[in-house]
């Protein structure tokens, strides 16, 4: 039975980018504000599982051609080294730190090392969490 | 107010039981997904209900909530996300093995 | 600050996030994987020296200083199990290597093999209770993996028991936890030990405690063994060894943690009911170990009665005991390790499980059947094998507590343990051969020597006991005083 589903298919192309945008901003900050990388990683997959929902696999897979558990394990890298390094400076495992810095565009912006590691959690939810749903969905 | 979360609480381990002891696969999944609920809620009240802020720095206010409760929860959820996830896979892996989700139908070894 | 005491941990996790990207190349993985893990051996062995001169080592994760942040303790008790699970794990995948099948290694099996030997080491490394939740999790998830691993239909079956368990045991778990806040608003160990010593571990504490020993309880496998024996005996052979040499043992460290340095107040309920319950658990596991004829079920039965054995030395509670327990739990994980890949290795050479149907196997495997003898000997704790001096101390333990009853339980159980393998090595080695010469399926090298290695490691851990007595010595100390354990990590500068 064919579906007709084009009204779901056209909104999702607009929709799926305000999701990321959110996904974005809601990552970005998680620093004082509600948000964090989880959090961020929960919504930027969802924006990946609507398409895998609207489009079948094999299309989104053609558009976006990572191997999401790859991106899971990168995360969880990116986590770890973060941890490790900070051993390399020779302060304890896991210490992060801010500072302020003067750039061009943005004036005096705060930078932190916990923004790396955050990246690093979404990252894992994202290909943990489309990982799974490939999992269910591989031979319907 | 902590008496009601309580209760509540133990309304939910009751459901959760309930499913637990059920025949059906996902039934017992649905009873695992409720009894972390419970606990997330025992968790939060066990931490005691204050009267404060989100305790994030972007809030600037007076008093803030226990942060540590919360983020016992947030880690439990996440563990508890990862557990049912897992748990649906191997249910509909097992579904589609032996074509049953009845927990009277699935034996592991014929002379138990 | 010691950054040390957290590789252990971090080691395994790196090498198995790193080993997802090489998902292809097994050559480069195995390699990889040996090379990881005689890394993390080195650097247990360095940190057990460390500890015996500047005492128990502690990392605060980012800084945060005790009780207010997370840290990583190692004293001499947790860094030897850490020791043990990396060498244990190390033969076990050299087995892995020749008997796995390439199906597992391509569906992630080296990787999720290395998370769980991080959630395992993170369980025995960690200050914190709510941490040692994270780090079982850790452990569980990856069992949960390597057990559906192949996805067969009993091992789906099986699973599903093993993991429904696991979540209920989680969730007392998160129980106990949340009530243990409520009442002493801390979750760090040390710091939970001297507030209950402050305030006087009453009623309420109690039953909080005895909320944690069922947790425990069902993790190890002490009277709630039921779903033990089935989930052994469903996975390949290579699981269920590092599983029966390592999972119920974090439960056991788990429990000796918290009873002898958090709840060590009310004696006369806890450790009566951790005497009871071991008690029960080696009559059961003795009936089990004895009534069935299914080699993996018999077994994973010996994992319940070791289990018995072990907390015997906590429910006397003497630091004779506590050195007893030790050398039983390190000997413990080397045999069971080598005890199961025998009946793995059995049913791969034979076809069947079934003790009935197999005979004869000495004439074929002479060095498979010496082994097996040699592991029978050293789990009944025949003198210059590894389990005499662990039984010695514990029977010692007992007498000075004089809990005789139980020492006897104790010692009767060693003699099912000796006739359970008895039966084995009667009915499977011994009387006329059934395999004829041309179906003779060759034991794999890649096999043997695996099972040489352990049956070498529990010969020295037998003869050599002396020359790890200085550190089991200070692992009991420190278990039986734990104001030592509460001074390196309140105190103590990091």
């Amino acid at each position: 039975m064919k579906i007709n589903d084009v009204i779901l298919q056209t909104v999702t192309k607009i929709v799926v980018f305000i999701i990321l945008t959110f996904g974005v901003e809601l990552f970005l900050s998680g620093h004082n504000n509600p948000g964090g990388g989880f959090i961020g990683g929960l919504v930027l997959s969802s924006a990946f599982v609507l398409l895998y929902l609207v489009f079948d696999i094999e299309t989104v897979r053609k558009g976006i051609p990572f191997d999401f558990k790859k991106i899971a394990a990168f995360g969880a890298l990116l986590a770890v080294g973060t941890g490790l390094g900070s051993v390399l400076f020779g302060s304890a495992f896991l210490t992060q730190t801010a500072s302020h810095f003067n750039l061009p565009v943005f004036g005096e912006t705060e930078l932190s090392t916990v923004v790396l590691f955050e990246a690093g959690v979404a990252l894992t939810v994202v290909g943990v969490v489309v990982t799974i749903i490939l999992s269910i969905s591989e031979d319907v | 107010m902590e008496t009601l979360i309580t209760i509540l609480v133990g309304v939910l381990v009751t459901v959760a039981v309930y499913l637990l002891l059920s025949k059906s696969l996902v039934r017992v999944i649905l009873g695992t997904a409720i009894l972390s609920h419970a606990v997330h809620l025992l968790l939060m009240t066990m931490g005691g209900l204050k009267k404060g802020a989100v305790p994030l720095l972007g809030e600037n206010a007076e008093n803030y909530a226990d942060a540590l409760p919360q983020a016992l929860i947030l880690t439990a959820i996440v563990i508890s996300f990862a557990v049912t996830s897992f748990l649906l896979v191997l249910a509909y892996r097992t579904y589609k093995e032996t074509g049953s989700d009845n927990l009277a139908v699935l034996r592991g070894f014929e002379d138990e | 600050m010691n950054n040390i005491v957290v590789m252990p941990m971090v080691v395994p996790l790196l090498t198995g996030i790193l080993l997802v990207f090489l998902r292809s190349q097994v050559k480069i993985q195995q390699l990889l994987s040996i090379f990881s893990i005689i890394t993390t051996a080195v650097i247990s062995v360095y940190i057990l020296n460390l500890i015996q001169e500047d005492g128990v080592l502690r990392i605060d994760f980012g800084g945060w200083m005790p009780p207010y942040g997370i840290s990583f303790v190692a004293d001499s008790f947790s860094v030897l199990l850490v020791l043990t699970t990396a060498i244990v794990t190390g033969i076990l995948l050299i087995y892995a290597f020749s008997s796995i099948g390439r199906a597992h290694e391509n569906m992630f099996f080296y990787p999720f093999v290395f998370f769980l030997i991080a959630g395992v080491n993170g369980s025995f490394l960690t200050g914190d209770l709510f941490n040692l939740f994270v780090c079982f999790e850790v452990m569980l998830l990856s069992s949960y993996v390597l057990i559906t691993l192949g996805g067969r239909k009993v091992q789906l079956v099986e699973s599903i028991k093993y993991i429904s368990i696991n979540v209920l045991s989680s969730w007392f778990f998160l129980v106990g936890i949340a009530y243990l806040y409520g009442t002493v608003g801390t979750l760090n160990m040390a710091h939970l030990s001297v507030r209950i010593a402050e305030v006087g571990q009453g009623p309420l504490l109690t039953v909080i405690s005895i909320i944690f020993l069922l947790v425990f309880s069902l993790k190890s496998g002490l009277l709630l063994y039921f779903w033990l024996p089935g989930s052994y005996s469903a996975p390949p052979t290579v699981v269920a060894a590092l599983f029966g040499a390592l999972l119920t043992k974090v439960g056991i460290y788990a429990m000796f943690r918290v009873f002898t340095l958090i709840f060590y107040h009310e004696q006369g309920v806890t450790h009566l009911l951790i005497g009871i319950m071991a008690a029960l658990t080696m009559i059961g596991g003795s009936i089990g170990a004895i009534a069935y004829n299914d080699v993996r079920q018999i077994v994973s039965y010996n994992v319940v009665i070791a289990v018995g054995f072990i907390l015997v030395g906590l429910a006397v509670s003497t630091e004779i005991a506590f050195q007893g327990s030790i050398y039983y739990l390190i000997h413990d994980m080397i045999i069971k390790a080598l005890l199961f890949l025998i009946a793995g290795t059995m049913v791969y050479l034979t076809g069947t499980a079934r003790i009935e149907q197999m005979s004869g196997l000495i004439r074929n495997y002479p060095l498979l059947g010496w082994l097996f003898f040699i592991t029978m000997l050293s789990l009944a704790g025949i003198p210059p094998l590894s389990g005499f001096i662990g039984k010695v101390y514990v029977g010692q333990g007992a007498i000075e507590a004089g809990s005789y009853l139980l020492l006897a339980i104790a010692f009767l159980s060693s003699i099912f343990v000796l006739y359970s393998l008895l039966r084995i090595f009667m009915n499977c080695f011994w009387g006329e051969t059934i395999i004829n010469e041309d179906d003779d399926v060759p034991l794999k090298k890649g096999m043997l020597i695996p099972l040489v290695l352990f049956g070498i490691l529990t010969i020295v851990l037998g003869i050599g006991a002396e020359g790890l007595a200085p550190y089991v010595t200070d692992a009991a100390r420190t278990l039986a005083n734990p104001e030592i354990y509460i001074d390196a990590v309140l105190n103590g500068e990091g």
